[in-house]
């Protein structure tokens, strides 16, 4: 009774703390200036027709590039933790999938990761991006994964994908102090016409290796839990 | 008093908080706390996208009506929303470490009840 009450008390005390907030808050009419600034040159700067992946990949690029090492970090202690027994352990199977979920994952799939290769392509010009394209294709790995628990993907593939992907993204970064104003400048190339595939600069070729990264990883993930024979019984 | 969108935003947001710190305080099961965490994630993210956007404005992206002149007039503010795509990766990872080490806690001991787990307290 004293616990529930106490928690009780302590959830108040944060609702009341954040309900400032909302009773603080008075509805803007313009944006502040750092948005102003972002809306207003972004188009002449950076060239994507979506601002958000311009934040995200050029002027902000050096935080998704500690993003992208926080999710390797991730994956990397998901494999460690959950690293194969010694030979000689009593392996479990999982059981297999139902029909119906076996009969639709092999439909799904080739769309799935098409769906998601064309999200990450298109990250500068519709909403989306490596981060989300890569999220789906780490969809397609499970879905199949759940049919089938034998399923893996090849690590050694996973690895070279993840580090290539990974070391291209910091050769490009690095590329820009040489041939443009910074770390990550996406000004390498010619920002082309705006709103075309083949436009803003670095942009899709970063984007495209995020995307690859971060499907290669959580398809490391998916395989590695996977491939964990726990008896969860 | 009527209610506009933003302010039904940031107040289910809140909500989502404070079920979410309810539930990772007061659930016995570890599963159900980390499903408590996410849900204190998804608040948290639905908090700072609605204090960033402006009444009768849309994504920031250059489609239709949306033009490159008037894109300051008519967009809302670009930067909560990559803070928050930010948060969602980073809280995935946080979400699968969890789910991970809770699946080596059932290995050793076969229950998720966090009394079982005695051997840090004092």
């Amino acid at each position: 009774m004293l616990r529930n009450s106490l928690i009780l008390g302590l959830v108040a005390v944060f609702a009341l703390a954040l309900f400032t907030i909302f009773s603080e808050y008075k509805t803007p009419e313009t944006l502040n200036r750092t948005a102003q600034y972002y809306n207003e040159n972004e188009v002449s700067q950076v060239g994507a027709a979506n601002v958000v992946t311009a934040v995200v990949v050029t002027y902000r690029g050096l935080d998704t590039l500690g993003e992208v090492t926080v999710l390797f970090l991730t994956a990397s202690v998901i494999g460690f933790i959950l690293r194969r027994k010694k030979k000689g352990e009593p392996v479990v199977k999982a059981d297999k999938g139902s029909e119906i979920l076996s009969t639709a994952s092999r439909i799904l799939f080739p769309g799935s990761i098409i769906l998601g290769v064309y999200v990450f392509v298109n990250g500068h010009l519709t909403p989306g991006g490596g981060f989300q394209g890569g999220a789906v294709i780490g969809t397609a790995i499970l879905l199949i994964a759940l049919a089938n628990p034998e399923f893996a993907v090849s690590r050694k593939v996973l690895h070279w994908l993840e580090s290539l992907s990974g070391v291209t993204y910091v050769i490009i970064g690095l590329l820009g102090i040489f041939l443009a104003a910074g770390f990550l400048d996406n000004r390498i190339l010619p920002l082309g016409d705006f709103g075309h595939l083949l436009s803003a600069g670095a942009i899709p070729i970063i984007y495209s290796m995020i995307g690859i990264k971060v499907g290669a990883e959580l398809s490391g993930i998916i395989t590695d839990i996977n491939q964990t024979k726990t008896n969860l019984s | 008093m009527k209610l506009s969108v933003e302010h039904i935003a940031i107040l289910s947001g809140i909500l989502l908080m404070a079920i979410g710190l309810w539930g990772i305080l007061g659930r016995k099961n570890i599963l159900k706390m980390i499903i408590s965490f996410t849900v204190f994630d998804t608040g948290l993210n639905i908090l700072i996208v609605a204090l960033g956007y402006l009444p009768g404005r849309t994504a920031p992206i250059v489609d239709g009506p949306v033009t490159v002149e008037n894109l300051s007039q008519v967009a809302v503010d670009p930067v909560p929303q990559a803070l928050v795509l930010t948060a969602i990766v980073i809280g995935f990872g946080v979400t699968a470490l969890m789910l991970v080490y809770a699946l080596k806690m059932h290995e050793k001991k076969k229950t998720l009840d966090i009394n079982e787990y005695t051997d840090l307290k004092w």
